[in-house]
């Protein structure tokens, strides 16, 4: 039994209710064409809305939520079974088992490699079908009660447009609050595995220990603290995204924004901001192949040739100069919308006096829209901080506390991949830490947005 | 830009000082000018480069080494008719049959026995799907042209294994070894050999997970984007809410990866690396470009035409969904498809929910594990072989070919909808 039946069901039953109560408000309207009866209240489309709407609610409700459960309660049924017997008590055999239990449950033709999976699925099926049809019989009864219920409050004078109108209400202002839940989502989860790492290792040792090197296999022992001091991936993180991308992407960001916008004719500017919004497209991922792929040979090999034999093939380097590369577009945009912001009479009342144009941007506009453009490098840096494949692709794993941008280094979201990709378990602080620095890196992100929107809105208003 | 013109006195600009001055600002002037234009230059270079360094890549990624020989199947034993051909076991009633081993014994007779020890072991089953699709072929002799191994395809190019390539060599002369174009890298799915991938597995995961990432991030969106611009009082709770979206669109997309491990894998354990939990997460991150989008469209809407909507006796929903949400839907629509761009090329967030899995078969459903395209593009770009390298490059020009044509899409209806009121 699928479990997308029910819901197909209570469509369905949407559908005949929606069909049934246009034609009965349809007869009261003709009754009011005929004379008599009290002019209607709303058009007969909404009359089928409102029965339709109050169908489905109740049963896709019914039916979400017993679809989520019954897996669970076939699952136990079928442990009570004589075959269930036979499984280990508990562990990663008995996990397995069950996972192909469950395949073959669902598709009968599916391979299995534990015969106790092929006994165990048999109940597991007939469970699976039982409350399946109770579903189905349950997400009828609960439909056809609730139509039923609605179809006899109508009435020629029935407000079937305000209730309905109502219901849209309430659906917007839930879709609206799914971004707080979001957002509450992210800030529990992060809280709550943070504060069992924390548990574990102490927020000192982490905040402040420069050795890094947990062992996701190794048993945690009593002086697990040692190895997850993280201030060698915070200065790596901060030296690629903060130092060497933003090198290349402040000067030359607002070099081609100042072009753009001050210098660039109506042509060149239509075909250079579609080519900064190309690089602004394409996929981290992409960038991160061709950092590893090209640049990081090329930097390499450069280095050694100027006598830097420590020069590594994953380098700090090549990370942090295609990151910057692709925050160009970015820098640019938001210079571009902060020297626009700067009123056009201060920049006339410089040519006026004598100013050349390069003198105009550069003793004028650019002091002027100065706090736009540092608002701008710091969401700049907080997008490049938190860029991801780049660093996995080209920046390497070594932990290391040093200035030399020709070794590899690694940064907070590179551990996060390594720490959760691997096999470990959730129990290991290991794992744990991913969520240590994610939540470091959610909170300073955070701060780097909510200052630079502050600082963009507090220029704004200095100008308006 | 004008010349500056501002009133100077004959004695003024005869001083040869002044002359000098003047002469400085100008070079001054030119040469900030070049240092913009050398900026904007640099990064459309940076991007040609790029492209260019993929695209050459990626021209030996959609070729592949094949062996050419002719087989006799009418002479080889194969204990087989053409009447169980129909049947829907046919491919392993072929492999039963010996299939793989007349292959091998043909190849010997035409290129020798070490070429023919170096046919990939996928070889058959191409062979199979020609038999199947013309069991007559069955009665006569057939040119067959089957990939190599992994080894030969490098050596045919001059790397790879030194004993293989005076024969890569000597057959590609023969004409016997040629580097074909491959149709079905667009067709096949993962495997450990270069030679035998493909890329239709991470791409029907991708629009699988596309398709749930629509499904969600759209409705919830638009929704969302309607009720903070035409409903929302002035509240507190209105403030959270748009804190909430203006961070979220803001918050590290690895961010997103740790809420559906933690909560998504949480609640459906069974899911791992599917589809659906993959586009329940990229809904969540590209739900707030499709609100701040959609909002901007609906507040380029003239007020105009909401009071006159009032004005006729609609209700409010009435006048937002028949009248200003259709004017607004070029606007969304376009921030809909840059969003879901943006989320189509995202890989770290699919990293954290076991999308990187080794997925052989394309994912049959919602449910079923499967890899994505730039995860997929993630995990070859880890591969040392050289056949892979290409076959990434080739796999990037995949992407790239669905990004163009999704910012085209998001192009076009800008320029042909767009109002400007």
């Amino acid at each position: 039994m699928s479990p997308a039946f029910p819901i197909i069901l209570a469509f369905g039953l949407g559908l005949i209710g929606w069909l049934a109560a246009r034609a009965r408000a349809r007869t009261f309207r003709s009754a009011v064409r005929a004379g008599g009866a009290r002019r209607m209240h709303s058009l007969p489309s909404y009359h089928g809305w409102f029965v339709a709407l109050a169908i489905m609610a109740p049963a896709l409700l019914f039916a979400a939520v017993w679809s989520s459960v019954t897996p669970g309660m076939a699952e136990a049924d079928a442990l009570k079974s004589p075959a269930a017997a036979q499984l280990p008590v508990f562990g990663f055999q008995r996990d397995s088992i069950l996972a192909e239990a469950r395949n073959l449950a669902s598709s009968p033709d599916a391979a299995a490699f534990n015969p106790i999976a092929r006994q165990i699925a048999a109940p597991m099926r007939a469970a699976h079908k039982f409350y399946g049809s109770i579903g189905l019989v349950a997400t009828l009864l609960i439909g056809f009660a609730a139509g039923a219920l609605a179809f006899l409050r109508l009435r020629p004078d029935f407000t079937a447009r305000t209730q309905v109108e109502r219901a849209i209400m309430v659906g917007l202002l839930l879709a609206s609050l799914i971004a707080v839940l979001t957002t509450l989502g992210i800030l529990a989860s992060l809280v709550f595995e943070t504060t069992r790492f924390f548990s574990m290792v102490s927020p000192g040792d982490f905040l402040l220990g420069t050795h890094w090197g947990p062992d996701p296999m190794a048993t945690p022992g009593a002086n697990v603290g040692v190895d997850y001091g993280a201030i060698p991936l915070f200065w790596g993180t901060i030296y690629i995204g903060a130092v060497i991308a933003m090198i290349v992407a402040i000067p030359l960001g607002l070099m081609s924004a100042i072009y753009l916008t001050q210098y660039a004719s109506a042509g060149v500017r239509r075909w250079m901001k579609p080519i900064l919004e190309i690089l602004a497209g394409v996929p981290t991922v992409v960038y991160g192949y061709f950092a590893a792929l090209t640049v990081a040979p090329a930097v390499r090999d450069a280095a050694q040739a100027i006598g830097i034999s420590s020069a590594s093939s994953e380098s700090a380097m090549a990370a942090g100069l295609v990151m910057g590369v692709m925050i160009i577009p970015f820098v640019s945009s938001m210079a571009d919308d902060s020297i626009a912001a700067v009123p056009q009479a201060m920049r006339d009342g410089s040519l006026a006096m004598g100013a050349t144009t390069s003198e105009t941007i550069r003793r004028v506009l650019i002091p002027a829209a100065l706090p736009g453009i540092v608002a701008g490098v710091m969401l700049a840096v907080s997008r490049a901080i938190g860029e991801t494949m780049i660093v996995v692709m080209a920046a390497g794993a070594a932990a290391r506390l040093t200035a030399n941008p020709f070794e590899s280094m690694t940064t907070v979201t590179f551990q996060i991949v390594a720490m959760l990709t691997g096999e470990g378990s959730f129990d290991h602080p290991a794992t744990l830490s991913a969520f240590a620095l994610g939540f470091v890196l959610f909170l300073v992100t955070l701060a780097l947005n909510y200052i630079a929107l502050r600082v963009v809105k507090r220029f704004r208003e200095a100008y308006e | 830009m004008s010349e500056p013109s501002t009133p100077i006195s004959a004695s003024q600009a005869k001083d040869p000082r002044f002359a000098a001055r003047l002469k400085k600002r100008y070079t001054s002037e030119r040469r900030f000018r070049l240092l913009g234009l050398g900026a904007v230059v640099f990064s459309a270079l940076v991007l040609a480069f790029l492209i260019v360094t993929m695209t050459s890549n990626a021209i030996g990624g959609f070729k592949r080494a094949e062996l050419r020989f002719p087989v006799d199947f009418a002479g080889a034993a194969l204990t087989l008719d053409a009447g169980q051909l129909a049947a829907p076991d046919a491919r392993d009633k072929l492999k039963t049959a010996g299939l793989a081993d007349v292959i091998v014994i043909a190849g010997t007779k035409s290129a020798g026995a070490l070429a023919a020890s170096e046919i990939s072991d996928s070889a058959w089953g191409e062979v199979a799907d020609r038999l199947i699709g013309d069991p007559d072929l069955l009665k006569s002799s057939l040119e067959v042209s089957v990939p190599v191994t992994n080894d030969l395809a490098a050596a045919l190019r001059g790397e790879g294994p030194e004993k293989l390539r005076p024969l890569a060599a000597s057959l590609a002369r023969e004409g016997k070894l040629v580097s074909r174009f491959d149709p079905g890298f667009l067709s096949r799915s993962d495997a450990t050999d270069p030679q035998a991938v493909g890329i239709w597995g991470a791409l029907k995961g991708s629009i699988l997970t596309m398709a749930v990432t629509l499904l969600l991030a759209f409705p919830i969106g638009v929704l969302s984007a309607l009720y903070l611009e035409e409903y929302a009082p002035r509240s507190r709770w209105t403030d959270l809410i748009e804190v909430s979206i203006n961070n979220l669109a803001a918050v590290p997309s690895i961010i997103f990866g740790l809420l559906g491990l933690s909560v998504f894998l949480w609640i459906f354990p069974n899911y791992r690396s599917a589809p659906l939990i993959g586009g329940m997460t990229l809904a969540l991150m590209t739900m707030p470009v499709i609100v701040i989008s959609g909002r901007n469209a609906i507040k380029s809407v003239p007020p105009s035409i909401r009071d006159g909507a009032l004005a006729v006796g609609a209700s409010r929903v009435q006048t937002v969904f028949h009248h200003v949400l259709p004017l607004a839907m070029p606007g969304i629509l376009t921030g809909t498809i840059i969003g879901m761009a943006r989320a189509l090329g995202e890989t770290a967030p699919l990293l954290m929910i076991g999308m990187r899995a080794f997925v052989a078969t394309p994912p049959d459903g919602f449910t079923s594990p499967s890899s994505a395209l730039p995860v997929q593009i993630f995990l070859w770009s880890d591969e040392v072989s050289r056949g892979f390298v290409e076959r990434t490059s080739a796999a990037i020009i995949v992407l790239l070919a669905f990004l163009l044509a999704l910012n085209g899409l998001a192009i076009y209806l800008r320029n042909k909808f767009e109002t400007r009121w």
